[in-house]
């Protein structure tokens, strides 16, 4: 069948996050990015809603089974409230998730419930690196292999919370293929960079350049043990994480537009009664939601195992990436000179907007 | 309720076979038909009837869903009606959306008898379709003085009330299948045309009603057909109207003109009903011009690296990839449009957007196509030429891109047509 509506127990969550981002994180968006910081109480509360809980079977500590199609639906409505605030609640995912997809069942056993036992707890991953034409499928950080053990070396750029992070996952190439390793707090050659990336947007969550000189894994700390995992799944997720957080930026700033759009008054009517305006705004919601409707199938992929899931979940990136950004610059636009100071939150959106062509590895769902 | 995208069983079988019609009996006529404007491809008009008249309904309507007795696990089963008719027009318009516009059934002239008239004006008007011979009904709305502003209509309808009949005045232009639905040929059968005209222009819209006027109809005149871009094999026609008498229950809706706009809201039902459909055709047009385009280039040893960031892509294959982008997503938004009429939702703002979205990226992919395919995309030799003069009325006809534009902005805005014109 086809079916367009989140089943109750997805809309409990979308009702919880949606009051969580409008009502806790976007009100401390501004402050958060001017100040690079993010209260922690914040985040805590972020935490506290179960997203990531929710996820992971009993077995390992949770209550839920993960759904990439619900991972969706949350994401959006996270990233409606702030991105860099959404990120930061759902950093321990970028850790958890990608053991819970390919992770051995050792693995599965003693970290999992560790990370989503009490308060939120740095875990990370490193995937992003510092070059123009990053690649997940050609990482330039390599893996080998040195008798029973993996040595890495490389350099990772925003990489979340990695100064305090317990551990992190780092994603490198091994015999050209991408894998994942989980890299413990203070192991031998692994140095977080004292000063924290400095970027267009996303300033309230700290990230860092993380260096690898030589750094052994054994291999029962390889992702998936011994055999490996398999790095398109993971990917794929990380890809719809992105798509919806996405259309979540997007439809903030179509929201804030278009109000602001009905109060404006330029020439003695309403600039909303305008074609022009009027015009962005239909375009907008339209492609909002054709790239909502393209990820959800992805996800729904995803979920149901369809072969070509990892093809979907790349196009619904892609295409949100570029929806993003055309959204977010009318969003600005709309507000005309105003739109580009820093009271209102568009220009953030932009930027943030900007943000989604490379943002594969800040999130996952 | 969940959010799924699984084909169901019943849409995928369809698609299957008008797959096959659309290979075998479309494809090898395309070029022909697009050459011989307003010749009739009656073999495929054949066919078609009587496919459809052996599955139950002659027509290309949403068939009522019935639940079969002592069949308790499937009344449960949730309707696709609508679903199901998306799926069909996007696959009879990927073999040649000319050929879909002459299939028999009613089309928009059914259409506006499903959604303006009384049960009984249903049952009456739309028996007809499931019958020995194909036929066909057509839409009068547009005038010359009217097209995007439908309430600027001056066809004029006054009630004769001694003889208890509609006087019906003016002239209708563009309406699709119009000379094969008032002058049938003898292959065909009685098809009728729904005419849009004013019982009082002083209510404006609210004046505005849908009479069904008979195939034959004294006073009813085709003055011409149109030679057009694209869509050759459909006919569109301009109709005369000099003092056309209908039998007053031939008024589809309310006679009484209350100062409402009821009457208005009848073309426009009819329009949130058609306009996800107008959207799933010229997206089948597209999916050809595209598959063509991955075909060739696959022969061409072009190989399209999905996966790979943007920056990294060949220039063809940022297009390539794009237009499966725009596609798809247009494709959901149909399915999401209809999936809402099947399931009695409200749907005017998303019917609208699926038609803006598919209006744009079916120009705009049939026009890549060509563009990359080079001397073969202009080349009559091949299809692809055709696809992008067929594909561009996806965003003119049932409210052109800018029309639809309004009424999505207006229902983000909560504005009235008053406040955004
Ligand atoms: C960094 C910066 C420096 C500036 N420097 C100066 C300066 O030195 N001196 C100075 O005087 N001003 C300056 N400005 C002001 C600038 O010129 C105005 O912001 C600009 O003219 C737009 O006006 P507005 O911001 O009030 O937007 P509005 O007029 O409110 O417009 C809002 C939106 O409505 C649209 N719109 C408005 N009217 C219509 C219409 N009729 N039809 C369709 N769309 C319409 C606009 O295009 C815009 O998208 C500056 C602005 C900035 C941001
Ligand atoms: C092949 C074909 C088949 C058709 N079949 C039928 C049929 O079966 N029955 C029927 O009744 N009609 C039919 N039509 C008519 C079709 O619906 C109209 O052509 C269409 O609605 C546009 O009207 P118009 O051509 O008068 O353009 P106009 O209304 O004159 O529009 C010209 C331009 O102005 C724009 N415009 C108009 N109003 C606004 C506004 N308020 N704001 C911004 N821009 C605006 C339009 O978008 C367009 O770009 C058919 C047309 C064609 C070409």
């Amino acid at each position: 069948m086809y079916s367009f509506e989140p089943n109750e127990e997805q809309q409990m969550l979308v009702d919880a996050v949606g009051k969580y981002a409008q009502n806790d994180l976007r009100p401390a968006a501004h402050d958060a990015e001017e100040s690079r910081e993010l209260p922690k109480k914040l985040i805590s509360k972020g935490w506290e809603l179960g997203f990531l809980q929710a996820s992971i079977p009993e077995a390992y500590g949770g209550f839920g089974d993960r759904s990439a199609v619900t991972g969706a639906l949350a994401m959006e409505e996270f990233a409606f409230g702030d991105l860099a605030g959404a990120l930061a609640v759902l950093t321990p995912s970028l850790f958890a998730m990608p053991i819970l997809l390919g992770g051995s069942e050792e693995q599965k056993q003693e970290y999992l419930p560790k990370v989503i036992e009490g308060d939120w707890t740095p875990y990370t991953a490193a995937l992003i690196e510092y070059v123009f034409d990053f690649d997940p499928t050609a990482l330039k950080t390599t893996a080998t292999a040195d008798g029973g053990d993996y040595v890495l070396s490389g350099e990772k750029a925003f990489v979340p919370f990695a100064k305090d992070a317990e551990a992190m996952i780092v994603y490198a190439s091994l015999d050209g293929k991408t894998q994942g390793f989980i890299v413990p707090k203070g192991a031998a050659g692994l140095s977080v960079a004292d000063e924290r990336e400095k970027l267009m947007g996303l300033n309230a969550l700290p990230m860092y350049r993380v260096k690898l000189d030589g750094v052994k894994v054994p291999a029962a700390k390889r992702l998936g043990g011994e055999a490996g995992h398999d790095f398109e799944l993971i990917l794929a997720s990380m890809r719809i994480a992105s798509a919806s957080a996405a259309v979540g930026v997007a439809k903030a700033s179509l929201e804030y537009a278009t109000n602001y759009a009905k109060e404006r008054e330029a020439f003695g009517v309403k600039i909303a009664q305008k074609q022009a305006i009027a015009f962005m705004l239909a375009e907008m919601a339209i492609e909002i939601e054709a790239m909502r409707l393209l990820t959800w199938e992805a996800a729904w992929k995803l979920d149901t195992g369809k072969e070509d899931a990892a093809q979907a979940a790349y196009l619904a990136f892609t295409g949100a990436a570029d929806m993003a950004m055309m959204v977010t610059d009318r969003g600005v636009q709309i507000l005309g000179g105003h739109g580009y100071i820093r009271e209102h939150p568009v220009e953030l959106w932009m930027r943030n907007g900007r943000g989604f062509a490379m943002l594969t590895g800040l999130a996952i769902v | 309720m969940t959010i799924e995208f699984e084909t169901p069983k019943p849409i995928a079988q369809t698609q299957f076979v008008l797959k096959t019609v659309a290979e075998n009996m479309m494809r090898p006529q395309s070029r022909e038909m697009d050459e011989n404007e307003h010749e009739i491809p009656f073999g495929y008009i054949e066919f078609m009837h009587n496919a459809m008249r052996s599955i139950g309904g002659g027509s290309l309507a949403p068939k009522e869903e019935k639940p079969k007795e002592g069949d308790e696990k499937k009344e449960k089963r949730p309707p696709i009606a609508y679903q199901n008719l998306a799926a069909q027009i996007e696959m009879l318009s990927w073999g040649d959306v000319g050929f879909y516009l002459v299939t028999p059934g009613g089309g928009l002239g059914a259409a506006a008898v499903q959604a303006a008239g009384t049960p009984e004006q249903r049952a009456k008007f739309l028996a007809r379709f499931n019958e020995e011979k194909p036929t066909f009904a057509a839409m009068c709305m547009t005038e010359a003085g009217a097209g995007s502003d439908t309430s600027a209509i001056r066809t004029r309808a006054v009630l004769d009330e001694a003889a208890n009949e509609w006087v019906i005045n003016g002239e209708k232009i563009f309406v699709t299948a119009g000379e094969k639905s008032f002058n049938p040929r003898e292959q065909f059968g009685k098809g009728f045309i729904v005419v849009w005209a004013n019982i009082d222009p002083t209510a404006g819209r609210a004046g505005m009603r849908a009479f069904v006027v008979e195939a034959g109809t004294p006073g009813v005149k085709v003055v011409g057909l149109e030679r057009k871009l694209g869509i050759r094999a459909s006919d569109t026609a301009t109709i005369s109207l000099v003092d056309v008498r209908v039998p007053f229950e031939n008024i589809l809706g309310s006679p009484t003109v209350e100062k409402t706009t009821t009457g208005f809201k009848g073309a426009m039902a009819t329009f949130d009903a058609t306009r996800p459909l107008v959207a799933a055709s010229g997206i089948g047009v597209a999916r050809a011009a595209l598959e063509f385009l991955k075909e060739k280039l696959a022969e061409g040893g072009v190989e399209i690296r999905y996966g790979l960031p943007r920056n990294k892509l060949t220039a063809v294959e940022k297009e390539v990839i794009d237009m499966e982008i725009q596609l798809r997503s247009a494709w959901l938004m149909v399915l999401k449009a209809v999936w809402m009429a099947d399931n009695k939702k409200p749907n005017a703002l998303e019917s609208s957007m699926s038609k803006v979205r598919a209006g744009d990226v079916v120009t705009k992919i049939t026009q890549k196509a060509v563009e990359i395919m080079g001397p073969l995309g202009y080349s009559r030799e091949f299809l692809l030429e055709k696809w992008f003069r067929d594909a561009k009325i996806t965003d003119i006809y049932e409210g052109t891109g800018q029309i639809n534009r309004l009424v999505v902005a207006r229902q983000i805005l909560g504005y009235s047509g008053k406040e955004l014109r």
